[in-house]
């Protein structure tokens, strides 16, 4: 239930600009890793290229590879629907569909997908629900409007629709930046439970709560402003922490710039 | 305005606050009189033609038979004293704009779903450009063309449902915009939502993005309808007035409020019967045209998705 992702010599552009050079990384299976570094040095830009995102917006194209367990994501042929229902996404801010219920909501990427077996629609909301820790919260409002809950819960509802199309891979775009402290340790918690069974990627502005959170870390950075966004170091959250390889990682953690 | 100034009063007392002079206080006012003025000049006329329809023609709406007979009976127009019904036209009315919306309304959502959602460069360019074009097109250019390629080009008779064609013109771009603004207001973030899902891009269109502005694209279809059902100059164009009711679209003649009116106004200075048929459909239309709007804002407003 849980893949590894390679990553290649990746270039990423929006139209003519170049947004993120040169990635190579290798995100390991149950595991979570975490990506850090100053605003706008590419982490969400190179995030949505993992599942095919990146494409949706005007102008997005990549160039190198990405591949999950030796399947290349980007080959011709390729269907980046079929990629993104492997590869689930939560996005920063709580976005659940405004038209469904809860339970609707948990289990829209199964009914627009057609699946319409009750009991298997039934037992995949309660799994859901309770893999997102929001079970016991919404049990007896599973017909109330989604956006009815609180943000935190709505984080939750989303990550547990997410989770519902049984993805080899969950995205997070800093899933907690819109949230309380209260509901970023539920989801922090929550994230901490996922890697049993999933790969997990975070970006995150919140240097404890990478180190809380993931198993290791990625360091992006700008070289310049106007130049694209790089990778400049990956390792295990505790090295990456303690004693980084580059300076400037040390300065970008112990807050000296960014 | 008052309970903020109430809450808190001017600190006259500070040098930053040194209250307001008589000068701007005098000046404010004056400001104040003159757009009340202005409101109350721009609001004459409105009330005029209300109180005018109104108190003539509401007399004859109120009898029973102007909503179930038609003029049939009646003589040539005006002169044995009888009112009679509106029913032809009522009818007439309502068919030529339910047929305009059932043309009109699916080519409009599929247009701005097409802007909105699949347009890119030059072609979505032009096509929104001729949207613009379409909706400059006066009404009476738009049933001179239906009648030129009817009449002229195919050799055909009019029917009433020439009048819907004419009217579909001017329809289109009217839904078209309303319902591509409501697509737009529909935050992206909704489509990534289901991208992400593995929903593919026609389904989440469909079932996530529709849904979401449904309320909105049906208040501006309604709209449409009511502004298709009061446009006149199609009617005296391509649609020849009849004193029986006729709900065939494709044959004969089929009396509309605006031809009712056009058929008895020249008769309405000598004969009152013939001005009260005047005044009763102007007001019938300025009723039903009112009605549709009203439901129209209350459907929006009641099926609107909180956020
Ligand atoms: N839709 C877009 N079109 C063009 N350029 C974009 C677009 N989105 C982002 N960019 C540019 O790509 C670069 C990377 O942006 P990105 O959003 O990936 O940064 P980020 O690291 O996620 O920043 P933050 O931490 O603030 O979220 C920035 O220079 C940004 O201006
Ligand atoms: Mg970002």
């Amino acid at each position: 239930m849980s893949k590894r992702v390679d990553v290649s010599d990746l270039h990423v552009y929006y139209g003519d600009f170049k947004a993120v050079e040169d990635v190579t990384m290798t995100i390991a299976p149950r595991s979570v890793t975490a990506f850090i570094g100053p605003s706008g040095c590419g982490k969400s830009t190179f995030l949505r290229t993992l599942n095919r995102m990146h494409e949706v917006t005007p102008g997005g194209r990549v160039e190198g590879t990405v591949t999950l367990d030796s399947e290349d994501l980007y080959a011709p042929g390729v269907d980046p629907v079929a990629v993104r229902r492997t590869i689930g996404m939560v996005f920063q801010r709580p976005n659940p569909f405004p038209t469904m219920s809860i339970r609707n909501n948990v289990l829209a990427g199964l009914r627009l997908n057609g699946v319409k077996e009750k009991a298997t629609l039934d037992e995949t909301m309660e799994r859901s629900l309770r893999a997102a820790n929001l079970w016991e919260e919404v049990k007896d409002r599973l017909g109330k409007p989604g956006v009815s809950l609180s943000g935190g819960q709505q984080q939750r509802l989303c990550i547990a629709r997410a989770i519902a199309v049984e993805p080899q891979v969950l995205l997070m775009d800093e899933p907690c930046s819109a949230l309380d402290p209260i509901s970023t340790l539920a989801i922090e918690d929550l994230i901490g439970r996922l890697k049993a069974d999933y790969t997990v990627v975070v970006v995150t502005h919140n240097m404890q709560q990478a180190a809380r959170v993931s198993d290791s870390t990625a360091f992006f950075n700008l070289a310049a402003t106007g130049k694209p966004g790089r990778l400049v170091e990956m390792n295990d959250t505790a090295t990456i922490f303690s004693t980084p390889s580059q300076r400037v990682t040390e300065d970008y953690i112990s807050g000296r710039f960014g | 305005m008052s309970t903020l100034l109430r809450a808190a009063p001017a600190p006259r007392t500070t040098a930053l606050a040194p209250g307001r002079s008589r000068g701007r206080t005098l000046r404010s006012s004056a400001a104040t009189a003159l757009i009340w003025l202005a409101f109350a000049i721009a609001l004459v006329p409105l009330v005029w033609i209300m109180w005018t329809v109104l108190s003539r023609g509401l007399p004859s709406m109120l009898h029973l038979t102007w909503w179930n007979k038609d003029q049939s009976g009646v003589g040539p127009a005006g002169f044995d004293h009888q009112v009679r019904g509106a029913r032809h036209a009522i009818v007439g009315t309502l068919l030529m704009a339910a047929l305009t919306s059932l043309i009109a309304v699916p080519i409009a959502i599929l247009t701005a779903i097409y802007l909105v959602e699949y347009g890119r460069g030059r072609i979505a360019r032009i096509v929104s450009f001729m949207v613009d074009i379409l909706s400059g097109v006066p009404s009476i250019v738009a049933a001179l063309f239906i009648y030129a390629v009817w009449v002229t080009t195919f050799k055909l008779t009019l029917v009433p449902a020439c009048a819907s064609l004419a009217l579909v013109l001017l329809m289109i771009p009217v839904v078209t915009r309303s319902a591509e603004e409501m697509l737009r207001l529909v935050p992206n973030e909704l489509r990534e939502a289901a991208y992400a899902l593995g929903v593919p891009k026609w389904k989440t269109i469909l079932r996530v993005v529709l849904p979401s502005c449904m309320s909105g694209i049906v208040t501006g279809g309604l709209l449409g309808f009511a502004r298709v059902a009061g446009e006149t100059a199609p009617l005296l164009l391509v649609a020849s007035y009849t004193q029986f009711l006729n709900q065939n679209m494709f044959s004969g003649s089929m009396a509309a409020l605006p031809t009712l009116i056009n058929t008895n106004v020249q008769f309405m200075s000598s004969d009152p019967i013939s001005a009260d048929r005047v005044w009763g459909a102007a007001c019938t239309l300025i009723v039903l045209v009112l009605a549709i709007n009203l439901a129209g804002r209350l459907l929006g407003h009641l099926t609107r998705v909180k956020s």
